[in-house]
């Protein structure tokens, strides 16, 4: 089984250590892992904003870069979602089909796919999730909150795996953070009000750490908590999966 | 960018927050009212086959809406209502008008009506010399302020009841300090009473239309719009095109969603059904098109008519509670005003769809499952294209595009970090931008996982 690792500019570029964990995850499970050099961004950012149409650019180099793998997989369910929701291509349109029916955020990959049910991992602290709105409502990674049915929590499912972890309550388990991409900026006011919001929920509960399979949430909150002097850190799930003993 | 000149959402929500214990006490007001919501819709046999025959059964009446209407209207008649069709709000408020000055009644009651509100009708007739009252006590409570409802269900829920006090105090003479609820609540109910006796015209809306019966229901807690209806001698409906169930049947389906996705109610504490005018009374009811048509018209957001106005999405949206419905400057708040109110006035909302982060957690709540966070992703598409964004954003959205669609221009513009903080809208490092205003960035590590993979994993593999 060959993956494509994709990860997304700003994990490349400001959370290196994310990708890296990712990385060796999977070598450890056995997955031969490629990463194509030549990668940049889903086009995300635009289309978000409403530039959906300036796109293309992106789409296009997409394709080229992750065609022919067994899988694709990232560590970022925002991004996985918007390629899954939004990838398509004037030149290629079967190859960008087959990879949106083939890309997988990290977590979703790890308990769908590789069907992981013991990790060797250890990280002996209190742990907070902060579920992603895309990995949570456009990935389906845990049960939502609005919905009627039976509980589940793939990303719990694997930090339970976890040695000496504990997981924290939360009083409102799956609230945004606020982040947004450029909502983010454009209405900083919401954006930071919320983001304070989930901070003081993880502080309130005890948590050392605050955990995502989205980092773009976690520097949201990671600025927010920087700038209060807090001491609690924030992690992306990798990078506890991939703790060693 | 073409200028819109209403002060933005972003400043609006600003203001508000400003205000951090008042915004805070906001935010869990609405927040408990969601988890009343969820106990309600967890216990509920069968709550997600429910959300699907009625998203179902609106999607049958969207698409049949001619049909409907007509057998609606010929059922209405056939009931001895007289029925008009009004194609915007002028037109609407023109029959009310002269459905008044045929009687010469220069007041009237109205219970809620949230299309009325659309259609500005208290300040027209005002302008004519009708009074009108509102006399759902949270609707009166802001008419008493001069202010709009900012939420379909609580109109009030952004005041506290201190405010609401002094209020009081100012207008009804209330002694000065008192705020508790139910001392306010009777003042209130001294004055409203008094309305509905002497009021000879009483306006109601209408949460849903039976077209096989021709008869329409109004759901409310406090009675107020069957006060007003039937102390009438004139009673007139005003109703969008889009409230109509083809049987009555199908209210079994909605009369148990309503309540329970507005407030966790099992049901309103009044569903009433009012099909014929009494001995002596006129009935009257007024279809209103105003933009719904234009709506039906646009695929992408058509399903936005299915909407049934109980506010879960408000409830449920954190933009929304943080920030207040006020914020929304449209009649209709919240998730569903961002997506209703850029078809009626493009440049004038076009900041809506981008109040949002696109968390989903609206069409999760929404009981007729409209696919809310999409249409705000596609509204942005359709405004930007439009041309109402500003210039300074769509210049660096070309600029990010460019740099991102070529791996040179990627790698050129910048190691290790560097293009992101120079070129990320939300990440450029200088202090005028917004994202450092409380918040910090990760200052960028020494070398890229791009560089690190490059130099380690690829010489592995040699």
């Amino acid at each position: 089984m060959t993956v494509g690792l994709f990860i997304p500019c700003y994990v490349n570029q400001l959370y290196p250590n994310a990708a890296k964990a990712t990385l060796q995850l999977l070598q450890k499970l056995g997955v031969d892992v490629v990463y194509p050099i030549k990668q940049t961004c889903c086009g995300q950012p635009m289309a978000n904003s409403g530039f959906e149409h300036l796109s293309q650019g992106c789409n296009e180099l997409f394709v080229e870069n992750f065609t022919g793998f067994d899988y694709i997989v990232g560590p970022s369910a925002s991004c996985v979602l918007h390629i899954k929701e939004h990838l398509h291509s004037d030149t290629a349109p079967e190859e960008a089909t087959t990879i949106r029916e083939s890309i997988y955020e990290l977590v979703e990959f790890l308990t769908d796919i590789l069907k992981v049910d013991k990790l060797n991992a250890s990280f002996p602290h209190k742990v907070g999730v902060h579920q992603s709105c895309h990995g949570l409502r456009g990935l389906h990674l845990a049960k939502m909150s609005e919905l009627v049915g039976e509980p589940f929590s793939k990303p719990e499912k694997l930090l339970n795996m976890v040695q000496g972890l504990e997981l924290v309550t939360l009083d409102r388990k799956d609230e945004c953070c606020g982040f947004g991409g450029t909502f983010c900026v454009a209405e900083e006011a919401v954006s930071v009000k919320m983001g304070k919001d989930r901070v003081i929920d993880h502080t309130k509960n005890g948590a050392e750490y605050i955990t995502s399979p989205d980092l773009s949430c976690l520097m949201h909150l990671e600025g927010i908590l920087h700038r209060d002097k807090s001491k609690i850190k924030i992690i992306h799930i990798a990078e506890i999966l991939n703790a060693s003993i | 960018m073409r200028d819109t000149g209403t002060k933005k959402h972003a400043a609006l929500a600003e203001k508000f927050i400003e205000d951090r214990e008042k915004a805070d006490w906001h935010d869990g007001a609405l927040w408990w009212i969601r988890q009343k919501r969820d106990i309600s819709a967890n216990s509920t046999p069968q709550w997600e086959e429910l959300r699907d025959a009625a998203s179902a059964i609106k999607l049958n009446v969207i698409s049949n809406l001619h049909t409907y209407l007509l057998q609606f209207e010929a059922n209405l008649k056939k009931n001895g209502v007289k029925v008009y069709w009004a194609a915007n709000a002028d037109e609407h408020n023109e029959i009310v008008y002269s459905i008044l000055k045929a009687k010469n009644i220069t007041e009237m009651v109205k219970s809620k009506s949230m299309l009325t509100e659309e259609c500005n009708l208290n300040e027209f007739l005002e302008e004519r010399g009708i009074g009108v009252v509102n006399s759902d006590l949270g609707e009166y409570i802001q008419q008493i302020d001069n202010e709009p409802p900012s939420h379909i269900v609580l109109p009030c829920i952004h005041k506290r009841k201190e405010e609401i006090g002094e209020l009081f105090h100012t207008h009804l003479g209330t002694e000065k300090g008192l705020s508790d609820p139910t001392a306010l609540t009777r003042v209130a109910r001294k004055h409203l009473r008094n309305i509905f006796l002497t009021r000879r015209a009483a306006l109601t809306g209408a949460n849903f239309a039976v077209a096989e019966t021709g008869e329409y229901v109004v759901c409310t807690n406090e009675g107020n719009a069957d006060m007003g209806a039937h102390l009438s001698e004139v009673q007139i409906c005003s109703m969008g095109l889009e409230k109509l169930v083809p049987e009555k049947k199908h209210l079994g389906v909605f009369l148990r969603l309503l309540a329970r996705s507005a407030t966790g109610q099992p049901i309103t504490i009044y569903s009433s059904h009012y099909k014929k005018p009494r001995p002596g009374q006129e009935m009257h009811l007024i279809l209103v098109d105003a933009g719904r048509s234009r709506l039906l018209g646009r695929e992408d957001f058509r399903n936005s008519l299915k909407c049934i106005k109980c506010g879960a999405c408000m409830n449920t949206c954190p933009v929304y509670r943080k920030g207040s419905g006020l914020s929304y400057h449209n009649t209709i708040t919240g998730p569903i005003g961002a997506i209703l109110a850029p078809n009626l006035d493009m440049a004038k909302h076009a900041d809506l769809p981008f109040a949002s982060t696109l968390c989903g957690s609206c069409s999760n709540v929404c009981p007729v499952k409209i696919d809310i966070h999409d249409q705000l992703y596609k509204w942005r598409q359709v405004i930007a294209k439009e041309g109402y964004v500003a210039n300074s954003k769509a210049l660096s959205m070309k600029a990010m595009a460019f740099t991102l669609s070529s791996p040179t221009a990627y790698k050129a513009a910048g190691k290790t970090g560097r293009w992101f903080l120079n070129y990320a809208p939300f990440a450029i490092n200088n202090r005028l931008n917004p994202w450092y205003k409380q918040r910090d960035m990760p200052g960028g590590p020494k070398e890229s996982f791009g560089e690190w993979y490059s130099k380690n994993e690829e010489k592995k593999a040699e």
